[in-house]
Parts: structure tokens; sequence; C-alpha cells
């Protein structure tokens, strides 16, 4: 690893973390699907690869408001995750989770706690699923949200992406029961977790 | 009625009156908006990073405070604003987490803030306004004409400094 530059890691870097991606992904669907008790399709997740000033078009323009719910992850590797959720896909998910009405526009402190919890079961499916594949530690630490602009949500990530290079990759995952649901995870090891994730799926460094 | 230019993450570009300039969502990003208040030229850069040379390698300006700083100076005096001239006005480097770990790259909203007035006050320009810190997004809308630095935030009323 201290021999390479990003330059270099970069193209393959991207390869596995779409990888390591997928899997994570599809097993936190899976685990959200018991969560809600019910049967939940999942698209094949998209990866994406988008510029710093593509990224506000993601969720229909930067100010838009979406939930996003943060971690931090410890153990053998370290660096940290995101899962993000439109604002009508979170209102939809905790609504089902109460077994309520979605109340206003805004969430109450209870149901900001219940979206955490949402956050906390899914991405600790989607470390699990990576941890028993590359036989590595990974804790995540206790989960933070912010329901705000998807710009402002999305720059905590890009900025630790920014440190590498120029670009942010996004795994985009879709799941549906009657309603359509959009979710993206965000993992964002740091730089000397990297070369760790790396040597543990049999790849020279 | 102008026009209203946009400028993306990362991003940056120069306003002449009566267009108004614009940026979404600013998180732990800072935008900082550039004016002559004579030619009424001004500039928006959204930057976020607080220094270039933290990096080894620097291939995108814009992101960066310090050479975004300087970038957007470039640009606003080619466009005919006077560069002794030059006054400023920022927004945004907030915390939209409240972590307990990872102390450095939570706290990059703050970083970037210290390192816009460090290079601002390095160039000579004045720092008129600012509306930073905290822990929600900023919208901002920057009018070269008046000078007037709209802040919009989610569920609370609109600002202006």
């Amino acid at each position: 690893m201290a021999d390479l530059s990003m330059e270099q890691l970069s193209s393959q870097y991207y390869d596995i973390l779409k990888e390591l991606g997928n899997i994570g992904a599809g097993n936190a669907t899976t685990a959200l699907a018991q969560m809600l008790g019910g049967k939940l399709d999942m698209s094949v997740p998209q990866v994406r690869l988008l510029e710093f000033k593509e990224v506000g078009d993601l969720m229909g323009g930067a100010d838009q408001i979406m939930a996003g719910i943060y971690l931090g992850v410890e153990g053998d590797i370290t660096g940290s995750m995101m899962f993000l959720l439109g604002m009508e896909s979170a209102k939809h998910l905790v609504a089902k989770l109460m077994m309520q009405e979605p109340s206003g526009d805004m969430f109450s402190e209870m149901e900001l706690s219940a979206l955490r919890e949402v956050g906390n079961i899914i991405t600790g499916s989607y470390l699990n699923s990576l941890s028993a594949l590359t036989n590595l530690k990974m804790v995540p630490t206790v989960p933070a949200v912010a329901v705000d602009m998807a710009g402002a949500i999305l720059s905590v990530p890009a900025i630790q992406f920014g440190l590498m290079g120029d670009n942010i990759l996004l795994i985009e995952t879709q799941f549906n029961d009657e309603t359509q649901m959009n979710g993206y995870f965000i993992l964002l090891p740091d730089l000397d977790s990297y070369s760790k994730i790396l040597s543990s799926l049999g790849i020279n460094v | 009625m102008g026009k209203s230019i946009l400028v993306g993450m990362a991003d940056l570009n120069i306003c002449k009156s009566p267009d108004t300039i614009t940026t979404l969502g600013l998180g732990s990003c800072v935008g900082i908006a550039l004016r002559d208040p004579v030619t009424k030229i001004g500039g928006l850069a959204h930057i976020m990073l607080p220094d270039s040379k933290e990096i080894t390698s620097v291939t995108h300006v814009p992101k960066f405070a310090d050479t975004g700083i300087e970038e957007l100076v470039k640009k606003v005096t080619e466009a005919g604003a006077v560069r002794s001239r030059l006054v400023a006005k920022i927004a945004g480097g907030a915390q939209m987490f409240a972590m307990s770990t990872n102390s450095s790259t939570m706290k990059v909203g703050e970083r970037n803030v210290i390192a816009v007035k460090k290079k601002l006050k390095e160039m000579g320009i004045r720092l008129l306004a600012e509306d930073t810190g905290d822990s929600y997004g900023r919208t901002v809308v920057f009018d070269p004409e008046t000078g007037n630095y709209t802040i919009k935030t989610v569920g609370k009323p609109e600002k202006v400094i």
C-alpha cells in the first residue's frame, strides 16, 4: 500500500468497493425485509461513480430533503458508512415499522429513533456480510441520523472521497413492497484499511 | 430579471449583475461569495476541503479552500472586478452528524471555515459577513447587484447576510 499512489489504486479500488457493495447491499435488504415482516423485492444494486458536481442531481436536486444514517466502523477495518433514503422512502419505511400513518412534513423524535434503528439493522447486516467474506472484524458504532438537504448530507462522504480523488462511489439499491423505495449505500474504508481488505481477499498489494 | 447560475459541489463560477449565483445544499462545505461593489461583478466557490497541501496530487482546484479562493479571485478579476475592492461573505461549514469518533473527518466543516478565513486574510480580502457552523445544510443565493447573500435552511426562516 505504501508504495502505491492513489491513481494506481483507484481503478482497482472501485472494482473492489463495487463488489463488496453488491454483497453488502443484498444482505442488508434481506435484513430489512425480515424487520418489516414481509417480502421485499430488490433490484440488482447499481454502482454509480459520480463527479462531485453531479452529486446534487442524484436525488432530484441538492436541495431535496433526504434522510441519512451515518456510522463509524471499528475493528480490523476502520472507516465509516452511510445509508441514504429519499424522504418519501424514509417516511414509508418509518410508518410501516411503527404501524401508523406518516405524520407531518418532518420526523418526530420517535420516528427519528425508528429511522436510526433501521439504519442500525441495515448497516449491521451489511457489515456482517463483509466481515464474513473478508474474515476481518468490523464493528459499527452508534449511528447518527440527519434529515436535511441531499447536498449537505452527501457532503460528508463526498469530502472523504475528496481526500482520495475527484469522484464519489455510491451503491444504489431499490427495494419495493407496494411502494418503491430508493436507498443508497456508501462504504468508506480509511485508506490504510483498504490494503487489509485487498489482502484478505487474496490480492497482493 | 437576470438568470440564476448554478455552482455544484467542488465547483466555482463568476456572476455579473443582473444575474444571481447559487449553490444548493452546503453541508460541511463552504460557499465563498466574492464581490467588487463598484463593477458589481462577483463569484461563488463551493469548496470541500481545507488545504490542497494535505493532498499529494491536486487535480481539482475548486475542491480546496486555498486553491479555490485563488482561482475565484483570478476569474473575477479577469471578468473586470478590481482586486483591491473585493469583499467576501461566507456560509456553510456545518457538522452534519454528531459523532464521537472520527474526529478529524467530522470536524472538517470547522476546519474548512478556518482555512477559508485564513486564505481571505492572506490575500487581503475583507470578510463582511458569515453564517457558518451548526449542524444543518444551507442553500445560498448571492446577488452581485446588492451583495446580499441569502441563506435557506430546512425548517427555518430565510436569512440574508
